[in-house]
This record gives structure tokens, C-alpha cells and sequence, in this order.
């Protein structure tokens, strides 16, 4: 089966920290920042990246849409 | 490795990204809420059907009030409850416009029951997409007909007494029964199956319309209000899970006019 | 020269509807007016002018149905009687706030409550100070003859066109009941999609490309907005005050004293200044046409001429708190007026004035 690289942007500022996206991801790659955004929510990020196949789980499962999905065939 | 990320992150490589048919306007919606997810896949939707440009959309009174800040087609607010028979004003009079409402449960199971039913009941070629979260969420957690025996809530602070308000109203078991539902079904989005399950039925929904199969497509998306049942929304979404799901049911009801037989 | 035909009122209102291009009527049963969605449904306009009729489940469905259809930029309408209309306020002033253009008949009967199915003027207040909630007024035409039911229909939509706002007619179970001849205009075709579009950019008909969405709303959580949005409403009004106002005088040249009468009861303020003249007594009739905006400039030039002013009303006074307004109170102002659907007598009007005012 064809490997695949993936990779998320957050729109951080849109982010509302419902974490919601941290366990729709099959692989734990997303977590939660310590710091916060603009409006004081914790914002979600690839804590580890490495792990993501491009799934689009935790987008499809934002209420606020602010995951954007890339994923890339791997040639190995 | 951030090398690595930049390599993947470009055009080409591009598989999930918001649709234009969601403004870029904040969404109002308490952090976890259904409804957002709600919207997007209804709005997604239609920008894979290419109805955009002919679609109006009806928002009730409620949390979803303000869906016309973030649906971008042409929308109109109607008055708590009346969103069917506003639709049904619109359609009878556009024939060949997509038309939909969105509301919350106590707009179309509690005040709005006699337009819910009498839409439903004439069949109107509409599709009605219906937010239960057993709550009045913009008011500030009322109880509503949707709320299970025992459930808390602001008018209900010892739980809902069945023999004092009754017990919860399954609008969805209801308007199946009616002949001029087409399409009946229960969906969910707490999970990234259950969102493109709900997305699929909603696009079963409005391509009925389109293809003008008579009746009305009912499309009902059990949902979290973690401000409301007061819990994080992670843990709003279990709770909905062990004790939503076995009150209302996932799953199809009503398949082309005919009820689905469990 | 239009058809001439014999109807009732209520039948003149919806052949009238038929032929003045009206997209859809959404109605539903209730007496005394529920002959105009019956007629309505036996000519079955759906098959000549594509004209929707649908009787709703409720007169609150049947209001939000002209909602939707108005917000679409279609010549939509609606009628009803007394409790009906008093159901549809909630839909009448979300159409203020939203400045949707639509027709509602009140074919009044008498109140309160249930009251009765005979005629009655005891609506004025709902209609013209506004029954519904906010600051807002609603257009109101005052038919006094079956011709004026069916003249006022398209009268009404081209004045709910011209201000984007919700137009009443306000009629009474005896105008809407009695047959007289009328003339009826002929077919103006309905509007095509894109004859609405032009007419109405605003309304929902789908968003192209080309243009922002459209959104169709009274709600603005921005209170400075949601003032502004009042502030325009108010100027709209003060527009359609000095602008709209219709009346119609009746004896004034000479008249000592006056009546102040609209609808059925202007009529019967006819007959009892050709009573009272028969006596010598001197009187004249204004008639108001539109009682929002109300004619209290033709009453202040009037009332420089005579004695005093009876308001002659099938209810328990209304008007004529308006006319006292007119003339500042600075003269003698009287009601009378039979209730519960009684319908007053010339010869008891002429008596009123002698009493009320001419004794008084």
C-alpha cells in the first residue's frame, strides 16, 4: 500500500480548544499548545507531525473548520 | 522535520480545505458544538452538488439564529418556529430553487410542532435539517421537549420530571410516519465517521430535491451542548453517546417513502 | 373599461388579486371572510396566472408563508378576520423589521375574544398604532364599497412595493359580505424571475457569483446598528405621512358640523347628513381613505369651519383619539358607536350629533 505523508495548518486565532480533533486522529499526532491564541483558547498542533498520513479526520470533525489538510505519496 | 512539512504543504498536496460556501466570519458557536460541523457539511454539500447559487436557506430562532453569518448564500431568519412554513412560502412560490431550513429542536419540536408536522404532511419538496441537543441553548440551557427523563437543566434543575412535563419527543419516529416525507434520517457528528455519514445523508437529502422527488427530506443530527449540559466538550460528546443515542437512535428511518424496518 | 360584475366583497378582493398579478395567497378559514381563499381555490388561478393559493394550517403558517415568499421578492398576500389577525402579528412585525412587502385584509368582526362574526370596527387600534411588537406602522387602506375592496389590492401592492413595508387593508364583515357592482381592472401579467430581481435586488432568489448573499432579517444583536436600522424605519414613515395620505369629503362646502366616519360607517354617515340636512342641520363627512397615515391636516382645515366633530366608529372609540390629536383637543370631539357587531342606524348617527354634539 502506497505510503503517505501528511501535514495540518491550524488557523490558531480560530482555534476554540475544544480538543475535539485530538482523539479523531487514529495516529495522536495532534495536541494541545500551552500557550494560548488571541482569544485565550489553547490551540491544537501536530505535537507529533511525523506521525500524520494526511487523513483529514480532525478536519472533518472541527466545528470551526479551521484545519486545513495536505498529503503527499511517498515513494519508498 | 519542519523542512519536511513545508515540502508537503503546498496546492497539490491540498486534501481537505474550508468551502467558500462558509463565510470567513467567526463562528458563534460555544467551542465542541455540533452545530459548526453541522453547517459545514451541509454547506459542503452544496458546493459539491453546484447549488450555491440556487439554494435559499432558512434560519430559526435559537443558537443557529445567526447561521446566516456564516452560510454564504442568500438566507432568511424566520420567526421561532415558523422556518417550515417560511420555507413553504418560498418554494411554493420558487419551484425550482433548492430550499432548506435549519433548526434547533425546541424551534421545530416545541413551538414549531404545528409547522413541522403540516409541512411535512403536505409534503413540501424541502429539506429540513434538525439540530437535537435535548437543549435550549441560546436562552441558556432550558430544558426542551427533547430533553431525556432525569435530564438537568435550567428549568429542570432536579432533572425532567416525566410525570410533570412528559417525556421526550421523537419529532424524527413522528414525521416518518406521515406519507410526505420522503427521506427520514438520524444522524450524528461527534466522530469523523459519523460527520461523513451525516454528509452523505444530507447530500441524499438535497439531491432529492433537486431531482424533484416529491416529500420532504428530514434529516434530524443528534448533537453535544456542552454549555448547556455543562461539561467539556470531549466529555459532552460521551455523554451524548450513552445516553442520547439510546433515546434517539441513529440510523435511517424512511428510505424513498418507505419506512426502513428495523 | 374594465369588467363590470356583481361580488361580494370578499370575492372582490380575490378576483382583484387574480388580476393584478399576485403570486400566491396564503389563507386560512374564518369567518366572515373565508370566501376569498373559496373563491380563490375554485378559480384555480394556478392554471391561467401560475397564482399559488394554499390554505396553512394556522393563520401564524399562513403569515410566515407570505414571509418567506415576500423575502423572495414575490407579490404575495394574505387575509383573515379579527382573531386571525391578531395571530399574525408576530409574522406582521418581523415583516415590518425585515420591510418585506405584502397585503393583509382584516375583514374585522366584533371582539374581544371569540366576540362574534358581525361586522366591526374595533380593530383600528391593531392596525394602525401597530398590533404587533416594536415601533413600526403598517400601511392601512380603509375600503367603504366592494369597488374599493378590489381597487385597493393592487393600490396596496404598489404601495408595499414602492416602501418595502407590509400594507393592510382594513375592511369589516358587512363591506366583506354585501354584493354591489364592480368594475374590475384588467389582467396585469405576473412578474417574470428576472423582472423580480430588478425590481427587488435585495430578496432572496439564490446568490450568483456576481453579488454578495442577501439576507432577509429583523434581528441585530448591535444595538447601535439595530437603532440605526429604527432610525430609517422612522424616516420611511415620516415619508409615507407626508406623502400617502388619501381622503375623501363628502358635503363640507357648507357643513356646521362634522363627521369623522371610514369603511361601512361612512356610508351610514351619508345617509344621516342627508337626514339631518332634511332638518336643517348642516353637516359633512370626512373620509378617511388611509388611516395610517391619517388625514389630521384636512381635519384641522376642517374643524376651523365647524361646531364640533362626531367620530362615528362600530366600536367603543378608537378614532377618535386620532382626530382629538388633530385638533389638539381645542374643540368639541364625540364617538358613537354601536359594539359587539351591532351595526349603528343613520338615524341613530343623526341623533348622536344632535345629542352628542349640536345639544352637547
Amino acid at each position: 500500500m502506497a505510503k503517505f505523508k501528511g501535514a495540518i495548518i491550524v488557523d490558531i486565532d480560530r482555534c476554540k480548544g475544544c480538543e475535539l480533533c485530538v482523539g479523531a486522529c487514529p495516529h495522536d499526532v495532534i495536541g494541545m499548545a500551552t500557550e494560548v491564541n488571541i482569544k485565550g483558547y489553547k490551540y491544537a498542533f501536530m505535537a507529533h507531525p511525523e506521525s500524520c498520513v494526511g487523513c483529514a479526520n480532525c478536519a472533518v470533525v472541527c466545528p470551526d473548520g479551521v484545519i486545513t489538510v495536505y498529503r503527499k505519496k511517498i515513494e519508498n | 522535520m519542519k523542512d519536511e512539512i513545508s515540502e508537503i504543504v503546498n496546492v497539490e498536496n491540498l486534501v481537505y480545505k474550508k468551502t467558500p460556501l462558509m463565510t470567513d466570519n467567526i463562528l458563534s458557536y460555544c467551542p465542541g458544538c455540533g452545530h459548526g460541523t453541522a453547517h459545514r457539511i451541509t454547506m459542503e454539500v452544496l458546493e459539491e452538488l453546484g447549488i450555491g447559487e440556487n439554494t435559499i436557506g432558512i434560519a430559526p430562532v435559537g443558537c443557529s439564529v445567526l447561521a446566516y453569518e456564516f452560510m454564504n448564500i442568500d438566507m432568511q431568519q424566520a420567526a421561532h418556529g415558523r422556518a417550515p412554513a417560511v420555507a413553504t412560502g418560498i418554494k411554493r412560490t420558487w419551484p425550482h430553487k433548492i430550499v432548506f431550513t435549519y433548526q434547533g429542536d425546541g424551534d421545530l419540536a416545541a413551538i414549531g410542532t404545528a409547522e413541522t408536522i403540516h409541512a411535512c404532511n403536505r409534503g413540501e419538496n424541502i429539506v429540513i435539517i434538525f439540530v437535537n441537543n435535548g437543549i435550549y441553548g441560546m436562552t441558556g440551557g432550558q430544558m426542551a421537549p427533547t430533553t431525556l427523563p432525569g435530564m438537568k437543566s435550567s428549568t429542570s434543575p432536579y432533572g425532567r420530571d416525566v410525570h410533570i412535563m412528559g417525556n421526550p419527543l421523537k419529532m424524527t419516529e413522528l414525521v416518518a410516519e406521515l406519507p410526505g416525507t420522503r427521506f427520514v434520517t438520524r444522524q450524528a457528528v461527534h466522530t469523523p465517521g459519523n460527520v461523513r455519514k451525516a454528509k452523505r445523508a444530507i447530500k441524499k437529502a438535497f439531491e432529492n430535491q433537486i431531482n424533484f422527488k416529491e416529500g420532504v427530506n428530514f434529516v434530524e443530527i443528534v448533537s453535544n451542548c456542552n454549555s448547556g449540559w455543562k461539561m467539556t466538550p470531549v466529555h459532552s460528546n460521551e455523554w451524548m453517546v450513552e445516553n442520547m443515542f439510546p433515546f434517539y437512535p441513529l440510523g435511517d428511518i424512511k428510505v424513498d417513502g418507505e419506512l426502513v424496518n428495523k | 373599461m374594465g369588467e363590470l360584475k356583481l361580488m361580494k366583497g370578499n370575492e372582490a378582493i380575490a378576483e382583484a388579486a387574480i388580476r393584478a398579478g399576485v403570486d400566491a395567497y396564503f389563507g386560512y378559514p374564518i369567518t366572515p371572510q373565508s370566501e376569498v381563499i373559496e373563491y380563490l381555490m375554485a378559480e384555480k388561478p394556478y392554471e391561467t396566472t401560475g397564482m399559488v393559493v394554499l390554505q396553512a394550517e394556522s393563520e401564524i403558517a399562513a403569515i410566515n408563508m407570505v414571509y418567506g415568499a415576500a423575502a423572495s421578492g414575490k407579490k404575495v398576500m394574505t387575509s383573515s378576520s379579527s382573531p386571525g389577525i391578531s395571530l399574525k402579528q408576530e409574522g406582521i412585525s418581523y415583516m415590518a423589521g425585515a420591510e418585506l412587502p405584502c397585503l393583509i385584509a382584516n375583514v374585522v368582526r366584533g371582539g374581544p375574544g371569540l366576540g362574534t362574526i358581525q361586522p366591526s370596527q374595533a380593530d383600528y387600534f391593531q392596525a394602525t398604532k401597530g398590533g404587533g411588537h416594536g415601533d413600526y406602522h403598517l400601511i392601512v387602506l380603509a375600503p367603504a364599497s366592494v369597488q374599493e375592496m378590489a381597487d385597493f389590492v393592487s393600490k396596496g401592492f404598489d404601495l408595499a412595493f414602492k416602501y418595502r413595508a407590509p400594507v393592510m387593508i382594513l375592511s369589516d364583515g358587512l363591506i366583506g359580505q354585501m354584493m354591489e357592482k364592480v368594475i374590475l381592472s384588467e389582467h396585469t401579467p405576473r412578474w417574470t424571475d428576472e423582472e423580480i430581481i430588478k425590481i427587488s435586488p435585495w430578496a432572496t432568489t439564490g446568490k450568483p457569483a456576481t453579488r454578495e448573499r442577501n439576507i432577509i432579517t429583523s434581528l441585530d444583536l448591535d444595538s447601535y446598528r439595530q437603532e440605526q436600522h429604527n432610525i430609517h424605519l422612522q424616516k420611511k414613515y415620516k415619508e409615507i405621512r407626508e406623502n400617502e395620505v388619501e381622503y375623501e369629503e363628502y358635503m363640507c362646502e357648507d357643513a356646521e358640523y362634522l363627521y369623522v366616519a371610514y369603511g361601512s360607517s361612512a356610508r351610514i354617515a351619508q345617509k344621516a347628513i342627508q337626514l339631518g340636512r332634511d332638518k336643517g342641520i348642516k353637516a359633512g363627512l370626512l373620509r378617511p381613505i388611509t388611516l395610517y397615515p391619517f388625514p389630521s391636516e384636512a381635519i384641522r382645515r376642517l374643524s376651523q369651519q365647524v361646531k364640533g366633530i362626531l367620530s362615528l366608529e362600530l366600536s367603543a372609540g378608537q378614532m377618535i383619539e386620532d382626530i382629538r390629536l388633530s385638533v389638539d383637543c381645542q374643540m368639541k370631539v364625540e364617538h358613537f358607536g354601536r359594539m359587539g357587531g351591532v351595526i349603528h342606524s343613520p338615524a341613530e348617527a343623526l341623533q348622536a350629533l344632535e345629542e352628542k354634539i349640536i345639544g352637547g
